[in-house]
């Protein structure tokens, strides 16, 4: 099995966050103690049996995990390589691995005896995940999503503002998800002593990467073991898309130790990397900064100045990348691929077709890449996909690019 | 080493009053008006200048320094024009202390020892950068100092005393105690509160004090001072600039608006004490 030893790639963060040199705490000294006392009662919690019973019994009873490992035979066959399975997070409740990490964050604002919640959102499946589990634990919410995001997601703004979160539109910049967190910390700055900031992915300061990845990992883990039950040995490879990496990280990060498995994570290309400001692959097309608390590739300017990027799916139109993700990316460990708004479309159609089964736009990215990689391997090989979501709340849309709507 | 801010409050205390401290935004609303501003600010009034660094996401801020930093970006402000600006305001001003205060990025992205030698030529004497923690020490912080450039650490209502010695203790030049727990423009709560946090601060260092975030007018400017070495305004400077513009573009009434808020700032601090 997987060994933690010292040259283990799993023992990330250090004490002071980084892996490498990314990650860190990179924050305003008014959040400062309060990500301090966050650090030490995720650390306490995890040690505690009962918070994790807890979270298991939800895990079980509240989302339906484990989530299937599911062969997609028809797309097997249309590819004619490696056999493709898909790890179904679109099937738990809210329909994306978001829910995860939201249960795994409100029982610590529970600890912590906070008595309002905040998040930021892009595709707004955070924000869904965030109103349920505060609905269910009766915590009053506030969803900070860009304008340009509440018009290309609108079921999901509904949703939350039937499960009682509070959505606020925020019209800086170009109404993405780098200005709804810009938002949202800001509100955390301002109202400190009873708000926790539920962090909706593996970035921002430390302890948010670790912890988001931690909630995130048993997506990797059950794939371990039901691959394991399925076939009797590891997947060739895995592949995940990449929006700040949390439903990668959490796919990648039981398999980093295991050299056997190639691992590819998929961000989003937009129209492609020559088009100035018209993408949002932050490894592939960006450079190392600081933003939004951590070290991280940053998709920026000759100056320092952060672009706005661009992708199709409101959920990896964001210029950064989770701290680990940069690591991977400089180790060689991880391969990370730009996939165009054309090409995710394309495998979002042929999924929807070949399988029965609507992916969102962020998971047609990782999708895109498996249609890349299974004709180059062999029939005796397997990729296993990270379904991170469904493509309900994108059926607008994409009906829209498809001409099916006015 | 005495610098241009030691050498400043050092003054003031004889005088028996606390400094104003002003802070505007580098290339607002463009790159020679700006100058203008940054250049009659010393004459107004203002004992020690913030000039503020544009970056696309300022986290900390409300919505009037938002704007500011987008309208100097607008223009193609960049760190190097801000270095400028500073050079250009030496030639004429050998005394008045300058801070730069932004967030971490661009000067990441410029390289932090080339920058902190090109502070130190053009005449910066400080930094305050408001995503650098204590934690963050060995980034910035520590090489400023070794290139003779104070570091001024924000502290803030959430510091409580047993964190205090980690913010003070790489903090040079003056402490900045943040007024509130919010972004640059919001409403200070409780003045009695501010005092007390000043005295508490004070009981820890013996580096002056200045407080800043919510200071709006002569008469707050007078009740904080009375406390504080120093007080610090921003956000209302930089409204009275842009109430000014036209279309974005500044107008003959632009630097006569600063001018005008600084002296009677000015009043109300040279009021604190009598
Ligand atoms: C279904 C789905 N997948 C992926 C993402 C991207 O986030 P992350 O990279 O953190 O998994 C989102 C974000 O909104 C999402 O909704």
């Amino acid at each position: 099995m997987t060994s933690t030893g010292i040259n283990s790639l799993r023992n990330g963060p250090d004490d002071h966050g980084r892996f490498g040199p990314y990650g860190g705490r990179f924050v305003a000294e008014t959040l400062m103690p309060l990500i301090l006392d966050l650090e030490a009662a995720y650390r306490a919690a995890k040690l505690d049996p009962a918070y994790q019973a807890e979270l298991s019994d939800l895990a079980v009873h509240y989302t339906g995990r484990p989530s299937p490992l599911y062969f997609a035979q028809r797309t097997t066959e249309h590819l004619g390589g490696a056999k493709v399975y898909f790890k179904r997070e679109e099937l738990n409740h809210t329909g994306s691995h978001k829910i995860n990490n939201c249960l795994g964050q409100i029982l610590l604002a529970k600890r912590m005896g906070k008595t309002r919640v905040i998040a930021e959102t892009g595709a707004g499946q955070h924000g869904v995940a965030t109103a349920t589990v505060c609905a269910k634990f009766n915590l009053p919410c506030t969803i900070f999503m860009g304008a340009t995001d509440v018009e290309r997601q609108m079921p999901n703004v509904l949703r939350m503002k039937m499960l009682g979160a509070e959505v606020r539109p925020v019209t800086a910049g170009a109404g993405t998800l780098k200005d709804a967190m810009n938002e949202a910390l800001r509100d955390w700055v301002t109202n400190v002593d009873t708000t926790y900031y539920l962090i909706g992915t593996a970035a921002g300061p430390h302890p948010y990467p670790e912890m988001v990845r931690d909630f995130q990992s048993v997506i990797g883990t059950e794939i371990k073991a039901q691959f394991q039950a399925a076939e009797g040995k590891l997947p060739d490879a895995v592949v995940a898309c990449v929006g700040g990496g949390s439903n990668a990280i959490g796919t990648f990060h039981a398999f980093l130790d295991d050299p056997s498995v190639a691992i590819y994570g998929a961000e989003a290309g937009g129209h492609g990397l020559d088009v100035e400001n018209g993408h949002a692959a932050s490894m592939a097309g960006g450079r190392p900064g600081v933003l939004h608390g951590n070290r991280t590739y940053l998709l920026q300017d000759r100056d320092g100045q952060i672009l706005e990027g661009h992708s199709i799916s409101a959920g990896l139109d964001y210029p950064g990348v989770g701290p680990e993700h940069s690591y991977l990316h400089d180790t060689k460990r991880v391969t990370y691929v730009p996939i165009t708004d054309d090409e995710a479309l394309e495998a979002f159609q042929l999924c929807t077709r070949l399988e029965g089964i609507i992916p969102a736009l962020e998971s047609a990215h990782g999708l895109a890449q498996v249609f890349k990689l299974a004709p180059t391997m062999g029939k005796d090989q397997s990729i296993v996909l990270c379904l991170s979501g469904r493509g309900d709340k994108d059926v607008e849309s994409v009906g829209k690019y498809l001409g099916l709507l006015k | 080493m005495t610098t241009r801010i030691d050498t400043r409050f050092a003054a003031l205390k004889a005088e028996g009053r606390p400094a104003l401290v002003t802070f505007v935004m580098a290339g607002d609303p463009d790159l020679a008006t700006g100058q203008a501003i940054f250049e009659a600010l010393p004459q107004a009034g203002a004992d020690i200048i913030e000039l503020g660094m544009p970056f696309s996401d300022p986290m900390a801020d409300g919505i009037a320094i938002q704007l500011a930093g987008q309208r100097a970006l607008a223009n193609g402000h960049t760190l190097r024009a801000t270095l400028g600006m500073v050079e250009d305001f030496r030639r004429k001003d050998e005394t008045t202390p300058v801070v730069l205060m932004g967030y971490y990025n661009p000067i990441f992205i410029f390289g932090v020892e080339e920058f902190l030698a090109a502070a130190k030529a053009a005449g910066v004497d400080g930094l305050i950068v408001v995503d650098l923690p204590p934690e963050e020490d060995e980034e910035l912080c520590l090489p400023a100092l070794r290139a003779g450039i104070n570091f001024i650490r924000l502290t803030t209502p959430t510091t409580d005393d047993k964190r205090l010695p980690t913010v003070l203790a790489n903090t040079s030049g003056f402490v900045y105690y943040v007024s509130m727990t919010g972004i640059t423009g919001a409403a200070i709560k409780s003045r009695a509160a501010v005092g007390d946090a000043v005295r508490r601060i004070k009981s820890h260092t013996d580096l002056p004090v200045a407080v800043g975030f919510g200071i709006k007018n002569a008469e707050d400017a007078e009740a904080i001072g009375r406390d504080a070495d120093g007080v610090v305004v921003g956000s209302v400077l930089i409204e009275a600039i842009a109430r000014t513009l036209v279309d974005g573009k500044p107008t003959d009434k632009t630097v006569a608006a600063v001018r005008e808020l600084v002296a009677s700032l000015a009043g109300g601090v040279k009021g604190s004490r009598s």
